[in-house]
């Protein structure tokens, strides 16, 4: 059976719509107020993008919203979609004090959901683009959440930014590849538009190599960030993957993103293959649209699944059921060339690796198969456009873990396309970290306070508080910091 | 089981419970609602002349998430007529004689004094409160706080009350915070013969400005008035009055307490500090009349835990152990302790110490100490220098665990020594100056 739309447009939007509704002022003041505002807080250090949580938490508490914003947005760009999408809970939630008092930890994500809305809805401009010009080009390839983070650093510190995007809009990940029921795409794009504001040029639908020579960037600017993420989903590797009905998870969800949800084809009975937080979403979103049967295929056990568990909690109360230690041996067709099932194979996991159980192959049938097995790396492009870039087995970039730079001088990296595949907030970390590089390499001026594990006991003269523009965590510092100083920065009364 | 019946003047009472004078005192049917809910006894809510009053009439301070932390009105005494209240205080009374229904008064000359006094007489209630204290309306009509903010002229009219009262119906005089000594007006009242005294009434404030309209709450057509202030926040104050009066040798008249007690504890507090009687209105204005199961089970459980046989036992139990400054013992210390397997690591005490006290606390590296569940290495935690430590306390006022950070005596081998005995000393050049801190 060829796939087909399912609900009408309100079952669908109903079905997709947010998981988790924004805070009402007087919930987000309730939460806001439980909150300790701990000093030298976890929860700073354990975001990717050194968010001061604690002063934007306080800042809703107090009712000046709009300052709450303020902290979050300049720490982090993408302050509205990270709220949304990041794993809170083995982030900045995950590091809360309340745990240890045995309490549910305070909803950082929620609360700063409540700031960033405020600022968005009502239009309200947080930034004005720098005056103070440092007279340097930087080109970012890729208006991914990478891009953006290090664009954002970048123009606040008086670089003339311009991102070359190969797709007609920005955001990357966050605008194409995030589950509908976490956010719309709508923000990711409101996000793309406040780097714009600060004086950020992208141009879209260029893509480097083809439409503009890496020669031509070359000679206009005086760095290069690349943020090209990651590439398309990879093939099953098995018989009959070219039937129709076998659609790319990323595709899948992109066209959620692209077209009216109620024309989003889907199957009747429908198996996900893979169990990382992309299977996940494409699971629950295949069943919000109507499927009536979600099997979520694995070909390891339980414990070794990659998604986490919020993730995985998230997709059994939807009813996806999930079939673990089995194996994806061939994609079965009719006559026409559409799916009609898949032959699996159950496994057993031995010695670390997995292995088939003989004679336990069987059929289930299917009429949609959505491959959700992990990226591939932009390997081929880069070795492509950047010969000369040096690239691990694995086909991800190697740079520097605190400037970002790469084996070429003059370029950066950050993003999936650097560390393999992370969460946005990793992304636009590495990005801010990569500006910080950029300028340290250009100007030659080493940035102060990368290493924050403390706001107290910096050296004297150095910045307390949001470090340059803010603290980039950098846990492989931290442990150097502490090595070197090992009785940490306890202080006696002179 | 401890007996919790009391007996102030001789109102007696079943329990201390009662609702002070205000609106959950208006009617009949209020008064009646009370008593079903299990009030001991009920202060009727003004009466007077009738008035008029305006629209709006309450304002509200909230602190974080808590609604009503203090509350103030601009609302005047009662607008029902006389006869209708005293008609309604002798019916109340006719079908709950075992409790206190106490008629509270404010009118202006002598004679309506006196004719007040005898109408409260027939309606058969218990007692008598004399409002001397409300700070808004009434006083610019010569009643209310103008009459308690003056020792002299109270005194006077308690003389009036008591020409009619005297022996015929006890009478409590109502106190007013808005003073600059409270027992100057409590000893008046001693003078003129009252019977007892309640403390305090409503305290002159503002509780907020609206930023929008620059107009303070309550809104009056684009105006405002300074109102009574009550609630829990007003409850330091009134303990501190309470005990004044109680421990004051001029004074010696029962109290019934009132300010801010919205609980069982609270009224612990004030019976120890020397009340008999405890009124509440805010916290039956903010959750209504239901509360007061809990005061008394919490109260009786309290005094049974403590092996008081009434609550009488307990009444006035903590006013001697209130000294004046200059006697308080110098060579006394007590020093902060932190319990690490209770820290979470909020650090407050140190950000607290550092910033707001003396600094005595360093955060120092976990080292393995004090590291619980979930913390990220690197994470700093806070140690405190006893030898520095000056004893102030804030370190555990702000920790939000419980008995994670304990102030623990030091035994300093020296013996008791007040600022007193220092300055007697130094006079008499028996010591040198103790040198002051570094």
């Amino acid at each position: 059976m060829p796939l087909a739309p399912k609900l009408d447009a309100a079952s669908a939007a109903k079905n997709l719509d947010e998981v988790k509704p924004p805070y009402a002022p007087q919930e987000a003041l309730v939460e806001a107020n439980r909150c300790l505002f701990c000093f030298d807080a976890p929860c700073i250090m354990a975001c990717p993008t050194g968010i001061d949580i604690p002063s934007f938490i306080k800042k809703i508490a107090t009712d000046n919203v709009v300052g709450s914003a303020r902290v979050i947005l300049s720490a982090n760009i993408l302050g509205a979609s990270c709220a949304r999408v990041c794993p809170t809970e083995v982030l900045c939630e995950g590091a809360c004090v309340m745990l240890d008092k045995e309490k549910e930890p305070i909803k950082i994500g929620r609360l700063q959901r409540y700031a960033t809305d405020h600022v968005f809805n009502n239009n309200i401009k947080l930034f004005q683009p720098t005056k103070k010009k440092v007279g340097k080009k930087v080109a970012v390839i890729g208006a991914g959440p990478a891009g953006l983070g290090c664009a954002a650093e970048l123009a606040q510190m008086g670089y003339d930014v311009t991102i070359f995007e190969k797709r007609e809009k920005g955001g990357g990940l966050n605008t194409f590849g995030i589950a509908y029921y976490k956010m719309k795409p709508e923000v990711s794009l409101e996000e793309v538009a406040l780097v714009e504001s600060l004086g950020v040029e992208i141009r879209y639908s260029v893509e480097v190599g083809k439409d503009i020579s890496v020669e031509e960037l070359d000679k206009k600017f005086d760095a290069i960030f690349l943020g090209v993420g990651l590439g398309d989903t990879q093939k099953l590797g098995i018989p009959g993957e070219d039937a129709k009905g076998v659609v790319d998870a990323l595709e899948f969800i992109e066209q959620i993103h692209t077209q009216p949800l109620h024309k989003v084809p889907v199957g009747d009975r429908v198996a996900v293959v893979g169990c990382g937080n992309t299977a996940i979403d494409a699971s629950t979103q295949s069943k919000r649209l109507g499927a009536s049967h979600v099997h979520v295929i694995y070909r390891r056990g339980e414990k070794e699944m990659p998604a986490y568990d919020f993730e995985y909690e998230l997709a059994k109360s939807d009813g996806v059921e999930f079939l673990f230690n089995t194996l994806p041996l061939e994609v079965l067709k009719d006559n026409a060339g559409n799916v009609r099932g898949m032959k699996l194979a159950k496994t057993r996991v031995a010695a670390g690796k997995v292995e088939v159980i003989p004679g336990s192959e069987y059929e289930e049938v299917f009429d949609m198969i959505i491959p959700a097995v992990g990226q591939e790396k932009q390997k081929s492009w880069i070795q492509k456009v950047f010969p000369k870039l040096e690239i691990d087995k694995k086909g991800v970039i190697i740079n520097d873990p605190q400037t970002k730079q790469t084996s070429e001088k003059k370029i950066f990296c950050g993003g999936d396309c650097a560390n393999g595949g992370r969460e946005v907030v990793n992304a636009v970390g590495e990005g801010k970290k990569a500006a910080l590089g950029i300028h340290n390499f250009l100007m030659g001026e080493k940035v102060d306070s990368e290493v924050q594990p403390s706001r107290h006991g910096l050296k004297e003269g150095r910045p307390t508080g949001s470090g340059l523009r803010n603290p980039v965590r950098a846990p492989e510092l931290e442990e150097a910091y502490f090595s070197t100083n090992g009785n940490g920065n306890g202080h006696k009364k002179a | 089981m401890a007996d919790l019946s009391i007996n102030l003047a001789g109102i007696k009472s079943p329990n201390p419970f009662w609702i002070a004078s205000g609106p959950p005192g208006n009617t009949g049917y209020q008064c009646e609602r009370a008593f079903d809910s299990g009030w001991g006894g009920v202060v009727w809510k003004t009466i007077g002349e009738p008035i008029v009053n305006v629209s709006s009439r309450y304002s509200a301070l909230n602190y974080g998430q808590t609604r009503m932390i203090g509350l103030n009105n601009i609302e005047l005494i009662s607008d029902r007529s006389p006869e209708t209240n005293f008609k309604e205080i002798y019916n109340v009374k006719k079908k709950w004689p075992n409790h206190a229904v106490i008629a509270s008064l404010m009118v202006d000359t002598r004679e309506r004094w006196h004719e007040f006094v005898q109408r409260s007489i027939d309606s058969g209630a218990d007692g008598i409160e004399l409002n001397f204290g409300c700070p808004h309306g009434m006083c610019e009509r010569g009643m209310g706080s103008a009459v308690g903010q003056q020792p002299k002229v109270a005194e006077t009219i308690v003389g009036w009350v008591m020409e009619a009262a005297s022996g015929k119906i006890p009478v409590i005089v109502k106190l007013t915070p808005n003073i600059t000594d409270v027992t100057q007006a409590a000893r008046a009242a001693k003078r003129a013969g009252g019977n007892a005294i309640s403390l305090i009434n409503t305290i002159n404030s503002i509780t907020q400005v609206n930023l929008d309209t620059f107009v303070p709450e309550p809104y009056v057509n684009g105006q405002s008035s300074h109102g009574g202030y009550c609630g829990p926040a007003v409850k330091p104050i009134a303990l501190n009055m309470v005990q004044s009066c109680a421990e004051d040798p001029e004074v010696q008249l029962p109290i019934s307490g009132i300010g801010g007690i919205s609980n069982w504890r609270d009224a612990a507090e004030f019976i120890a500090l020397g009340s008999t009687s405890v009124q509440v209105c805010t916290a039956v204005m903010h959750y209504g009349f239901r509360i007061v199961e809990d005061m008394a089970e919490g109260l009786s459980n309290y005094l049974d835990s403590k092996g008081f046989k009434s609550v009488n036992e307990l009444r006035g139990k903590a006013i001697h152990s209130l000294n004046r400054w200059e006697n308080l013992n110098l060579n006394f210390k007590r020093v902060a302790q932190i319990d690490y397997d209770k820290c979470i690591g909020c650090n407050l005490c140190f950000i607290a110490c550092e910033d707001g006290a003396h600094q005595c606390i360093d955060l120092v590296s976990p080292n393995g100490q004090g590291l619980g569940p979930g913390r990220l290495p690197g994470k700093p935690i806070p140690q405190i220098r006893q030898e520095d430590c000056v004893g102030c306390n804030l370190c555990s006022l702000v920790c939000p665990v419980d008995d994670c950070i304990e102030m623990v005596t030091i035994e300093t081998g020296r013996p008791f020594f007040s600022w007193k005995e220092y300055q007697t000393k130094l006079a008499k050049g028996e010591m040198q100056p103790i040198p002051p801190h570094p």
